[in-house]
């Protein structure tokens, strides 16, 4: 591998991201996947001091029905111009979303308006018939971690553990996993382009780990939206992971991290199918990798208690990666809900090692 | 004097070729070249398609029949203005010419490997290109070829017949160098698998379809119709693609030892200054443009502007040759007066 290759392609991908005065959209899924990385990313917003602002009127961007092939375009551009006008209604230019679809979504339709002005106008009357709302397109618009990207140095700054061995020393070796909708379909939309995307290599090597690349880096994590929506093709989806987890194995990566609502479940939550129709598990001792949303993992490099990151749902058990860079938490804790009561403990796998 | 000298700029083979045949002719050629030696991208390859001729022994001959001519080499021309009956030349070393007659024979450039980001030249240890890889036959030390191959891959059309690379042309000599340079490396390494990733196999010319079913039978070259989608690189630093075979339908993953990108050929970039400092006009493939495609392809809109060899669309060698001697004789009519 040719680093400086990298870097000359990184460098041709570079966006624009204001650091500061953003409008911030949540997933519509992620909550239920993930349900603290959201809250953490508002979190760590203030905690440097930035504007990031949300209201709770916005709605699902219509991306999922979009990629299933259930609803016409116009309709989703038209609740995509209603999430604009809730922006413009705010005061703010900057449109930040937090799921990876709903940035390739809200890039795809601001590119085909400005191909197509027309349509643009015909969307502007849809909405003002539907709601009598008006909207200003945005003057930047990013992925949410396009701006932790922009903010890990000052994370990296305020580092209370670092993604290093602390033991050692030795860098821990982190998977990066992009989202498919993040930058393959327009490169230039994405920090480092679509086939080295650099936006999540940057937080890795920002707070001193070390990326792994392994030949099906690119693949998909398995979701595929329709791959696992429609039963039928259930199998497809935990194929094309294990594809993935069998082509990364040889690497022993410490961690995964990604960037979109479905990559992290699905290559979680495969590892226990994958464990239970196979008998393999791909981390140390019969545990998994663990898998990090991006938020999760500035969350612990910033300190915060892994209990509070909402890390407890994760189907891989992420206690020997917390052993590993250090990070002291309560076991007992695990379980207890935000008012300290039991929240009850899952069943454990018959294979995959968990606590 | 104005109908001695001849101004050709460009002295690889079109050039080279046309002033030995204007020293022939009774004229007094003047080449400008600005690299630092004559042959352009022939001198760097290894041997020629289908004969197997080494490129030296072409660029040796020519080399030698052009004595008589004048040639600057890391030169360019700086300025060229319009006279009544010809034109008024500056190169950038400082040298003012006079000429009735001009030819363009200023070649092509490969397009950059790098630019297809999904093949990673420039990113993974062992992916080379088409010239690397004459470069190397010819005796170049490069570390991207390893000591012991067990296999090789060639993908054809990188940034030819590519839209999203900005050249939708056909580069026309890339399958047929790819199945020469596949032949070439299965002689240094018999034991080697071959595998070539091709659209179609455009091969026009004469001996060239002899040459590929040779390629098949005595040397077992693979052929598989399919683009290459992406390329990684695993733990042991050999190279990794992926493809679809079109005609069995199935997806392909490939482990190889060297990957061999076939960069296509693009216009030359100094050219399109060129054509502006002359007033001539660039087609919409990005090369010069002749004043007709199919009778008059040597000759440019401008009186006494000529052209020969790749400056004008992809040519192979023998039609670079064959072009570079019509514009000769093309010249050597319009200055006696006979176009």
């Amino acid at each position: 591998m040719i680093y400086e290759g990298k870097q000359k392609i990184w460098a041709d991908y570079q966006k624009e991201i204001p650091d500061d005065k953003w409008y911030y959209v949540r997933s519509c899924i992620r909550q239920n996947f993930f349900p603290a990385s959201e809250r953490m990313f508002t979190e760590i917003a203030g905690l440097l001091g930035k504007d990031v602002h949300e209201t709770p009127h916005h709605t699902t961007c219509g991306g999922i029905a979009y990629h299933c092939d259930t609803i016409p375009q116009e309709t989703v551009m038209t609740i995509v111009a209603r999430q604009f006008a809730l922006m413009t209604e705010a005061g703010y230019e900057n449109y930040a979303a937090s799921c990876i679809t709903s940035f390739g979504n809200y890039a795809e339709i601001l590119e085909t308006w400005r191909e197509y002005p027309e349509l643009e106008a015909k969307i502007r009357e849809n909405l003002w018939k539907a709601c009598r709302r008006e909207f200003n397109k945005p003057k930047y618009l990013a992925h949410a971690s396009d701006l932790v990207y922009r903010w890990r140095g000052e994370i990296a700054a305020r580092a209370k553990h670092l993604l290093v061995d602390h033991k050692t020393g030795e860098p821990l070796r982190i998977v990066e996993h992009i989202g498919c909708h993040y930058s393959k379909m327009f490169p230039s939309k994405g920090i480092g382009g679509a086939e080295y995307p650099y936006v999540l290599c940057g937080l890795i090597e920002s707070w001193g780990g070390q990326v792994v690349d392994y030949p099906e880096r690119r693949h998909c994590c398995g979701y595929g939206f329709r791959q696992y929506h429609i039963q039928a093709n259930r199998g497809y989806s935990v194929s094309n992971t294990h594809k993935k987890f069998e082509s990364m194995e040889p690497y022993h990566p410490d961690a995964i991290i990604t960037n979109c609502p479905g990559c992290p479940y699905f290559l979680d939550r495969w590892q226990y199918v994958i464990a239970e129709q196979t008998g393999k598990t791909y981390g140390r001792d019969g545990f998994g990798i663990p898998v990090f949303t991006y938020e999760e993992l500035a969350g612990l490099v910033l300190g915060y208690d892994p209990w509070d990151l909402g890390l407890q749902l994760h189907q891989v058990a992420v206690e020997p990666f917390l052993d590993k860079i250090g990070v002291e938490y309560d076991p007992k804790a695990k379980y207890l809900g935000l008012n300290k009561e039991d929240i009850l403990r899952p069943g454990l796998p018959t294979v995959l090692k968990c606590f | 004097m104005l109908n001695k000298k001849v101004l050709i700029i460009g002295g690889g083979i079109a050039g080279m070729e046309a002033a030995r045949q204007l020293l022939l002719l009774g004229r007094e050629p003047v080449i400008v070249e600005q690299a630092a030696r004559l042959g352009g991208h022939v001198a760097g390859w290894h041997k020629l398609f289908p004969d197997m001729m080494p490129a030296s022994e072409l660029i040796d001959r020519l080399t030698g029949s052009i004595e008589g001519a004048t040639v600057y080499l890391k030169t360019r021309v700086a300025y060229m203005n319009r006279l009544k009956d010809g034109y008024s030349i500056m190169l950038s070393n400082g040298t003012g010419l006079q000429v009735r007659a001009v030819l363009i024979a200023s070649g092509f450039r490969l397009f950059e490997a790098s630019k297809k980001e999904e093949y990673g030249y420039g990113v993974y240890d062992h992916v080379i290109t088409n010239s690397d890889l004459e470069a190397w036959f010819n005796g170049a030390e490069d570390k991207r070829v390893p000591d012991r191959l067990q296999t090789v891959a060639f993908v054809h059309c990188v940034g030819s017949r590519d839209l999203k690379a900005g050249n939708p042309q056909c580069s026309k000599v890339c399958c047929m160098t790819a199945i020469k340079q596949a032949i070439e490396m299965k002689e240094k390494f018999p034991q080697a698998e071959i595998w070539c990733f091709y659209m179609d196999l455009r091969l026009f010319g004469k001996k060239y379809e002899d040459f590929y079913i040779n390629a098949q039978k005595d040397y077992g070259v693979h052929f598989v119709r399919g683009r290459v989608s992406e390329v990684s690189e695993d733990l042991e630093g050999r190279v990794v693609l992926k493809a679809e075979d079109t005609l069995a339908g199935n997806p392909v993953k490939l482990s190889a030892d060297l990957l061999v990108l076939m960069s296509g050929m693009l216009c030359d970039t100094g050219t399109g200054t060129l054509a502006k400092m002359i007033h001539t006009e660039v087609d919409s493939d990005g090369f010069l443009r002749s004043r007709d495609n199919i009778y008059r392809i040597n000759e440019s809109r401008r009186p006494g502007v000529f052209f020969a060899g790749a400056c004008t669309g992809t040519k192979t060698v023998p039609e670079t040759i064959a072009e570079a001697r019509a514009a000769a004789l093309g010249i050597h009519n319009y200055l006696n007066g006979n176009d």
